[in-house]
């Protein structure tokens, strides 16, 4: 023992100070910027930035009735603790619910619905659940008896997107929040030019969407990274509920989200940078896009005659699984189906529309 | 959503606007596995006769690509090539062509069928009796790049004689053959490019940044040729795979804004304007070619593979895509295509107007860019247009030739490229190449002329 060691033990404990205090042991490499900081600094720069977020992009007005979309994971959970947190603190003047979907699988969302449940309790926030049951007359259980486990995700998504929207428009919301983070946006920025959807490719950066709607919603969390969640949800211990859904199959989605986690390790920033060029995109005048307009039946926004989902829930009540799935087919389509035997893997629209436990549609 | 309608870019709609989409690439890659199968078995079975001329394939031969004969699928990949040229007027009887060969297939097969088109123009010049339509000339270019990586001199000259080789095979048509370093660029007055050259990529710490700088300088050797030589055009040999892979690079690197002006068929903000006929192949198909007509290409390892480069990244992860889905290459590209093109896209002057078909003419005339008749800032390396905020962050820097230089940049090229410390960016800067500062100097004397 002598000067040497001492001084090299406490150069190396001078290396792990947080590089923002400069006082207290760092705890963690921030994912964003990698940064050396410490628990404290990381909570008050993981909440600042969300609320420079709100602030910047005008989410909120004053009196707001806002739902927060909660399915009892870390994205929702981490969205709803932050939320009233940051509107206490900020002064808001919001009025936040927490505004849940019970889509009818045993063994997942019952058990994920208790977590939103003590969310209830813990954050102070009332609750309301909405189910596919009572709005649709099925639960993904009987749908995925119906219809197999092809496509049961698209039809997930889809009854999600509206049973928020009509679950908000019950409580008299005036916005809904939904945890989207920034690994979920840059997915979808990168699936929609895989798949040649222009006309998604240029609404999916837009923090709020649905303003000329009954009911907007928004993303906080856009420029938030889902691995900054993680360590926020685990620092805080805050309560949610990590299990796959029981349903999900290996989604086309999947194949994003390796490239996006091989990206982040080579270049943090990357994720972010997506993003921007996704709010940069200009689409060219001679494209077309399509008309939005409202559904025939139930008056929801729809850019057909039938909207998405009472298309598929004709579907089912008729007992036709593929209603809604796909493009028409004409009859040399089966046949050359056929011929292959299915040796060629074909994607179809739900494998490349499938996110586990999210609304695809934004 | 379940009827496709006239609207067809809609979500759930994989069929693109045009015909030829998944479902037909599909059956493509099913029908070569199994022609190679019924070949073998002395070629009979129900798929015997090419699908586009209805021959019988003749003992020995096979069919390739979506039950063509090979003659078909040439002229099936000829006939791209021609589609492009003509409708862009990308070659006209006056031009110079440079064609940028690098040894792969894109490349090479740009160069056959740019010696086909003259071959053809050679003949009918020959045959009229009045001669009065000139046949433009054609030369090759090839930047060795061989400063970034480890290849011994013999095996440099033997790639070189390589070139001449095929470049000499080509005949009709007599056409110069240009090697260059491409530390030439780099080369100021008396002091040599290569030390230059490598203090610059010393300089540069990201992997992606220094693959993406040498790529910039290639552009500029190329650029540096066509113009000391007279050459009106550069020809590269881009393809939709290529281009593909540059639509996701670019997305991932933040360049959303300019990212259209690199997947056209023409970009014209260089000097000697660049023009892309093979953009609508595949590689594989342009592969398959050179494997059916012999030609040649050189598998020239150009720079060590780092497992740190986006760009690599991006190329497996789509090679994956595309053995997963066939038509995935071509909806990417066709993606990038409805983003709106800039002005610099297209050939608007009317230097070309009697040699375009009369019917095309009216594409050439000078239309109504919709606003965008302010003229692009570019990025000093990679030539990309800066966005408005991109320009907005340049001017609130000062006026000094520094900072004045780090902001004509575009945000990508400032984090991958350019050091951090001011120091060495200092240093960095000192060593660039002329044809990239003296740009900035013009841009500099602009800037104050317009305060």
């Amino acid at each position: 023992m002598g000067d040497s060691d001492a001084s090299s033990r406490s150069k190396r404990a001078a290396a792990r100070l947080c590089s923002i205090c400069n006082q207290r042991q760092a705890a963690l490499k921030r994912p964003k910027t990698l940064q050396q900081i410490c628990k404290e600094c990381f909570y008050i720069v993981f909440e600042d930035e969300i609320h420079k977020v709100i602030m910047d992009n005008n989410l909120f007005r004053r009196g707001e009735r806002v739902a927060v979309a909660a399915s009892g994971g870390k994205d929702s959970t981490v969205l709803a603790y932050v939320m009233s947190q940051l509107n206490r603190r900020h002064n808001y003047g919001l009025d936040l619910f927490l505004l849940s979907v019970d889509e009818g699988i045993t063994g997942y969302r019952d058990d994920s619905l208790e977590t939103v449940k003590r969310n209830e309790i813990e954050y102070g926030l009332p609750l309301k659940v909405v189910s596919y049951k009572d709005l649709y007359g099925w639960t993904m259980d009987e749908i995925v008896k119906a219809i197999g486990l092809k496509n049961n995700c698209t039809f997930c998504g889809v009854f999600r997107r509206q049973a928020l929207d009509r679950g908000a428009a019950l409580m008299k919301a005036d916005k809904i929040v939904t945890g989207h983070n920034a690994d979920d946006i840059a997915e979808t920025v990168l699936l929609n030019i895989l798949r040649g959807d222009i006309a998604r490719l240029s609404r999916c950066t837009i923090i709020t969407t649905g303003e000329d709607g009954p009911i907007p919603r928004c993303k906080p969390f856009k420029y938030t990274y889902e691995k900054e969640i993680v360590m926020y949800a685990y620092f805080k211990k805050l309560d949610y509920f990590s299990t796959e859904c029981i349903y999900s199959p290996n989604a086309y989605r999947g194949f994003a989200r390796e490239f996006i986690k091989d990206l982040e390790r080579i270049r943090p920033r990357a994720i972010l940078d997506i993003i921007r060029s996704g709010e940069n995109f200009r689409i060219a005048t001679s494209t077309k896009l399509p008309e939005q307009g409202t559904c025939e039946r139930c008056g929801y926004i729809s850019s057909q005659k039938l909207c998405k989902a009472c298309m598929l829930l004709e579907g089912l009540n008729r007992g036709l699984p593929k209603l809604g799935i796909g493009r028409t087919r004409g009859n040399n389509d089966l046949k050359k189906q056929r011929e292959h035997g299915n040796s060629v893997p074909k994607i179809t629209d739900s494998n490349l529309q499938s996110k586990q436990c999210g609304s695809l549609d934004f | 959503m379940a009827s496709c309608g006239s609207a067809c870019d809609q979500s759930h709609c994989r069929r693109p606007d045009d015909s030829g989409g998944a479902e037909e690439d599909v059956p493509e890659r099913f029908s070569a596995s199994r022609d190679s199968d019924t070949s073998k078995t002395a070629g009979g079975g129900d798929l015997a006769r090419c699908s586009k001329c209805g021959e019988e394939p003749k003992a020995g031969t096979h069919r390739v690509l979506n039950g063509m004969c090979a003659s078909c699928f040439r002229s099936y990949l000829y006939g791209k090539f021609k589609l492009a040229v003509s409708t862009n007027a990308m070659i006209s009887p006056t031009d110079k062509i440079l064609v940028a060969f690098s040894g792969g297939p894109g490349s090479r097969v740009a160069l056959q069928f740019v010696h086909e088109m003259q071959k053809k123009s050679l003949e009918s010049w020959d045959a009229s009796k009045s001669q009065s339509f000139p046949v433009f000339g054609v030369g090759v270019a090839f930047v060795d790049e061989s400063i970034s990586s480890v290849i011994p001199s013999p095996e440099l000259d033997r790639i070189f004689k390589h070139i001449k080789l095929i470049v000499s095979s080509l005949v009709p048509g007599h056409k110069d053959l240009h090697i260059a370093p491409i530390e030439d660029v780099c080369s100021m007055g008396s002091d040599d490019g290569t030390t230059r050259l490598n203090k610059l990529l010393n300089s540069v710490s990201d992997a992606t940044g220094k693959e993406d700088f040498l790529d910039h300088l290639c552009m500029l050797s190329l650029q540096k040729i066509a113009l000391d030589n007279g050459y009106t055009k550069l020809v590269i040999g881009s393809c939709s795979s290529t281009i593909a892979r540059h639509v996701i690079s670019a997305t991932v690197k933040g360049q959303g804004y300019s990212l259209p002006a690199d997947v056209q068929y023409v970009d014209a903000r260089w000097e000697v304007p660049v023009v892309l006929p093979l953009r609508d192949c595949l590689t594989d198909e342009l592969s398959l070619l050179c494997q059916l007509d012999g030609l040649e290409t050189l598998q020239l390892s150009k720079r060590p593979s780092s497992s740190n480069s986006i760009n690599n990244l991006v190329s497996s992860f789509i090679s994956r895509l595309q053995d997963d889905n066939p038509a995935r290459e071509r909806t990417i590209v066709r993606t990038a295509e409805k983003l709106k093109p800039f002005g610099f896209n297209k050939f608007v002057e009317n230097k070309y107007h009697e040699f375009i078909p009369s019917r095309l003419r009216c594409k050439f005339q000078n239309t109504n860019n919709g606003g965008s008749d302010l003229a692009e800032v570019f990025c000093t390396f990679c030539m990309s247009p800066l966005s408005e905020s991109e320009l907005h962050d340049m001017h609130g820097k000062s006026q000094t030739l520094v900072d004045t230089f780090t902001a004509a940049c575009c945000q990508s090229c400032s984090f991958q490229i350019l050091p951090k410390e001011s120091e060495s960016l200092q240093h960095f800067l000192s060593f660039l190449p002329q044809s990239m500062t003296r740009k900035v100097a013009d841009s500099t004397l602009e800037q104050s002329l317009l305060r």
